[in-house]
């Protein structure tokens, strides 16, 4: 077989998420009143990248075969504190920037401490981590406010270079920063072998904790990113455990809908990206179509389920059936 | 050959697992440019002793020296870094990930920070092919090859580390004549280049092949040393049997009546190659043994039998009717009213956190319920049978069965199984890991539930359990039955040596000379 081959079907969950994104978009963009333009790009691209970031944040766990339910409170938080610091002249604006993302670190490492020193369930662990981040950020925006710096929420939410939303430029960028060298790192790597066989990459010498560790961490870190954007999006913070409870259950939408096995051990970033913004998309679709918005839950359940499915067939080639229950 | 200075020895190194002696003041020296066979039958202490020596489990006591210092592993990694690496039996790749990705994981080639990929090929490739399998592609995922494909692999990923020493445990029980050929060459250049290889493998003609010395372990401890070459089989296999038969047997019944078809029937069963033309019988009343060494096929003939595997060829018949038993569920319901006591209590025979009362209640919840709800007072009544009949030795019968002790625990998966009712009652090494007297309790239950005319089908791997407890003896060699033992004829000297597949010699042990 030619190396394309492989390198084909072991992102075929990515080619996949990438794929359905590009047909439903396309089906929205050319039904929209707008059509495809500038506007409409800009405005699904500004909902679907925080969805992405978070998605990015749910990946980095789900990889090492645990799952991170504080995402979308770490989410909301950073979103507060960012409506507290990342304000006045542009030199306390990006301290402020880094004072959110050491933050966003900090809930991580937090999260990834208990779940390795504690050897406790990362899904128990990270429940009552989350209840805790979203108290901080009660205590830090009791009711909705605050504020952020103007001009870099403008240039971050606006477009570049006449018609290229500013913030798929960011996301871009926080992949090639972030994940790229993650995925070519040995922690990268460690991190993939500790989800597909936690026990084989012991034997074979893998620094099992270290790997769970920096899951953690960096999955704090793009949460982070997602409530820093989201600052920029509102200009302001709020503490709302509705947002943090639907972000948290949406990345894991996305997370499968862009081929990262809940199992662990398989998909990428890349893929989640694209089952965010295709699970964004499906949303809109229903709007330019005209239907009530009261059918939104119901069809992304459906669409969904459809996607799970079709990761689920390949149990019926299982010969053993112990195999079955992993 | 000339002997080299030991690059590695093993000083009085003793193991225990709870009560259970693994090793005990065991030696061994092994030097470079030699491989080193060692023989010993289940439960000699050989993977005991592995996993000391790659760094997974440590000593209670003894010591280990390298190059003259002496060394303690605290994880496989460190033992890596002494230069020792060992293929396991058990596979350690990681599936999810390609060829290339498993053989470079614990060291890969780095460029500016980040593993450099391209180098990595380079080093999978170099490595398949010095492990003669360079008709594997590295960028495929493990997941995706076959058992013997993978087995290249994680010798490729051994030799990829540039060991001192390198240990093959059963490292080619998997493979084909032909990937064993090239493994041979493979070693045997190895061993030219001063590397120090330890070799267990339990086909005597790889030993004979390959082999430049043989240590002999039994019972935990290193009782023989010889050049190879020196001994005949029978004498090895002499040297081999010694298990202390300390437990006590109830007594056999004589011979029963041959007439009528059997309880359970099995005509030439097979399985994707694991299991290959099974044929047995066995009438109510009979016990009939699986012996043989670990791992020839005996779980998976029981899982089969139990319906849990798919894709079964060949026959079942239950009392002169075909059977095809679909589930484990089918299996145990009429007209089967089979039962499988599994091997390991703590995943398949137990759900530790419940109740014991609800442990015992699990199989037979069709007897005990009516309308879909459990009839507690039916339920209590006959736990409280079964915990008598057993003598399980419980606080109460609704404490947690995870608070029990092994033997007791061990004892509630019997019973459990028991109170379905069961015709034919398959056993997957029930003993292990339970002390004697449990152990006895066991036999005499076996024997008495045979009496009232249950037939049992007993996997073990004590061979004192086959001569004791069994009627008949089946010993399994690769997936197929090897030979067939009636009575008295159930000896350790032959189980042993059809184990090894080896042909037994009729006169014993006579000094090594045979005739020709």
């Amino acid at each position: 077989m030619k190396d394309w081959r492989y390198v084909f079907s072991q992102n075929r969950g990515t080619l996949l998420g990438f794929f359905f994104f590009v047909v439903m978009f396309a089906v929205y963009t050319s039904n929209h009143p707008a059509g495809f333009s500038a506007n409409v790009v800009q405005t699904a691209a500004n909902k679907g990248v925080l969805l992405a970031l978070v998605a990015i944040a749910q990946t980095f766990v789900v990889i090492t075969a645990g799952i991170d339910l504080s995402v979308g409170a770490v989410f909301v938080l950073t979103n507060c504190l960012a409506s507290w610091i990342v304000v006045g002249t542009p030199a306390t604006a990006a301290l402020g920037v880094a004072g959110v993302l050491l933050a966003g670190l900090a809930c991580g490492a937090v999260n990834g401490l208990i779940v390795i020193v504690g050897r406790l369930q990362p899904i128990v662990v990270t429940i009552a981590t989350g209840a805790v981040y979203l108290g901080l950020a009660l205590l830090l925006r009791p009711t909705p406010g605050g504020d952020v710096y103007g001009p870099l929420a403008d240039a971050l939410t606006g477009r570049a270079f006449v018609v290229l939303p500013a913030s798929l430029i960011a996301l871009a960028a926080v992949v090639l920063v972030v994940w790229v060298p993650y995925r070519r790192s040995v922690i990268g790597r460690a991190a993939y072998a500790v989800g597909s066989s936690e026990q084989a990459a012991f034997m074979s010498g893998v620094p099992v904790d270290l790997a769970k560790f920096c899951a953690y961490v960096l999955s704090g870190l793009a949460a982070s990113m997602g409530g820093l954007f989201l600052t920029f999006v509102t200009y302001s913070g709020e503490a709302s455990a509705a947002n943090g409870g639907t972000y948290t259950l949406y990345s894991i939408a996305a997370v499968v809908l862009g081929g990262v096995s809940l199992f662990g051990g398989s998909g990428s970033a890349i893929g989640a990206i694209f089952g965010a913004l295709m699970f964004r998309t499906i949303g809109d679709l229903l709007f330019v179509f005209n239907l009530d918005p009261l059918w939104q839950p119901l069809f992304q359940g459906l669409v969904l389920l459809a996607a799970v499915s079709v990761g689920a067939a390949r149990l019926f080639q299982v010969r053993n059936r112990l195999e079955l229950f992993p | 050959m000339e002997q080299s200075a030991p690059i590695l020895r093993v000083e009085g190194v003793s193991k225990r697992y709870g009560g259970v002696r693994a090793l005990e003041n065991a030696s061994l020296s092994i030097g470079t440019g030699c491989i080193h066979a060692i023989l010993g039958e289940n439960g000699a202490g050989k993977s005991t002793l592995i996993k000391i020596l790659a760094g997974v489990v440590r000593p209670d006591a003894g010591r280990i020296m390298l190059d003259g210092a002496e060394v303690d592993f605290v994880s496989p990694a460190a033992a890596n870094r002494a230069g020792i690496v060992c293929i396991f039996q058990e596979l350690s790749l990681v599936p999810e990930l390609s060829v290339a990705d498993n053989i470079a994981i614990s060291n890969p080639p780095m460029r500016f920070g980040l593993i450099d990929r391209r180098a990595q090929r380079r080093v999978a490739e170099e490595a398949l092919a010095r492990a003669g399998a360079s008709d594997i592609h590295p960028m495929s995922l493990v997941r995706d090859l076959p058992l013997s494909r993978r087995q290249m692999v994680e010798i490729a990923k051994a030799l990829a580390r540039k060991p001192r020493i390198l240990i093959l445990d059963e490292a080619t029980s998997a493979l084909t004549a032909a990937d064993v050929a090239r493994v041979f060459v493979v070693l045997k250049r190895l061993r030219e280049e001063g590397l120090a290889l330890l070799y267990i493998s339990h086909r005597m003609h790889e030993v004979a092949e390959l082999a430049d010395e043989c240590t002999v372990f039994r019972n935990g401890s290193n009782v023989a040393n010889y050049p190879a070459g020196t001994k005949s089989d029978s004498e090895v296999v002499e040297m081999m049997i010694g298990r202390e038969l300390s437990h006590v047997f109830p007594p056999k019944p004589p011979p029963r009546d041959e007439s009528g078809p059997p309880l359970l029937e099995v005509k030439g069963l097979g399985w994707t190659g694991r299991l290959r033309d099974i044929s047995l019988h066995a009438r109510a009343g009979e016990i009939v043994g699986l012996g043989g060494l670990d791992g020839q096929g005996q779980r998976e003939l029981l899982l089969a039998l139990f319906g849990v595997l798919r894709g079964v060829s060949g026959e079942i018949r239950v009392a002169g009717r075909a059977v095809s038993p679909s589930s484990p569920h089918a299996a145990k319901s009429p007209p089967i009213g089979m039962s499988l006591i599994p091997e390991d209590r703590k995943t398949e025979g137990l759900m530790l956190p419940m109740s014991v009362s609800e442990n015992l209640s699990f199989a037979a919840l069709g007897r005990i319920s009516r309308g879909g709800v459990i009839d507690s007072v039916r339920e209590e009544r006959l736990v409280a049978k079964m915990i008598e009949l057993l003598a399980i030795r419980a606080a109460s019968p609704n404490i947690p069965a995870g608070a029990l002790s092994g033997g007791n625990q061990q004892k509630v998966v019997i019973a459990k199984w028991l109170m379905a009712e069961p015709r034919i009652i398959l056993l997957n090494d029930p003993t292990r890991g339970i002390d004697v007297a449990t152990k006895q309790e066991i036999y005499q239950l076996l024997r008495r539930l045979a009496d009232s005319g249950a037939a049992i089908i007993f996997y073990t791997t004590d061979y004192s359990e086959l001569i004791g407890c069994c009627d008949r003896a089946l010993v399994l060699y690769d997936g197929a039955v090897r030979r067939e033992l009636v009575g008295d004829d159930i000896t350790e000297r032959a189980l042993i040596s059809s184990a090894l597949n080896i042909a037994e010699d009729p006169n014993g042990v006579s000094g090594g000379a045979r005739p020709r």
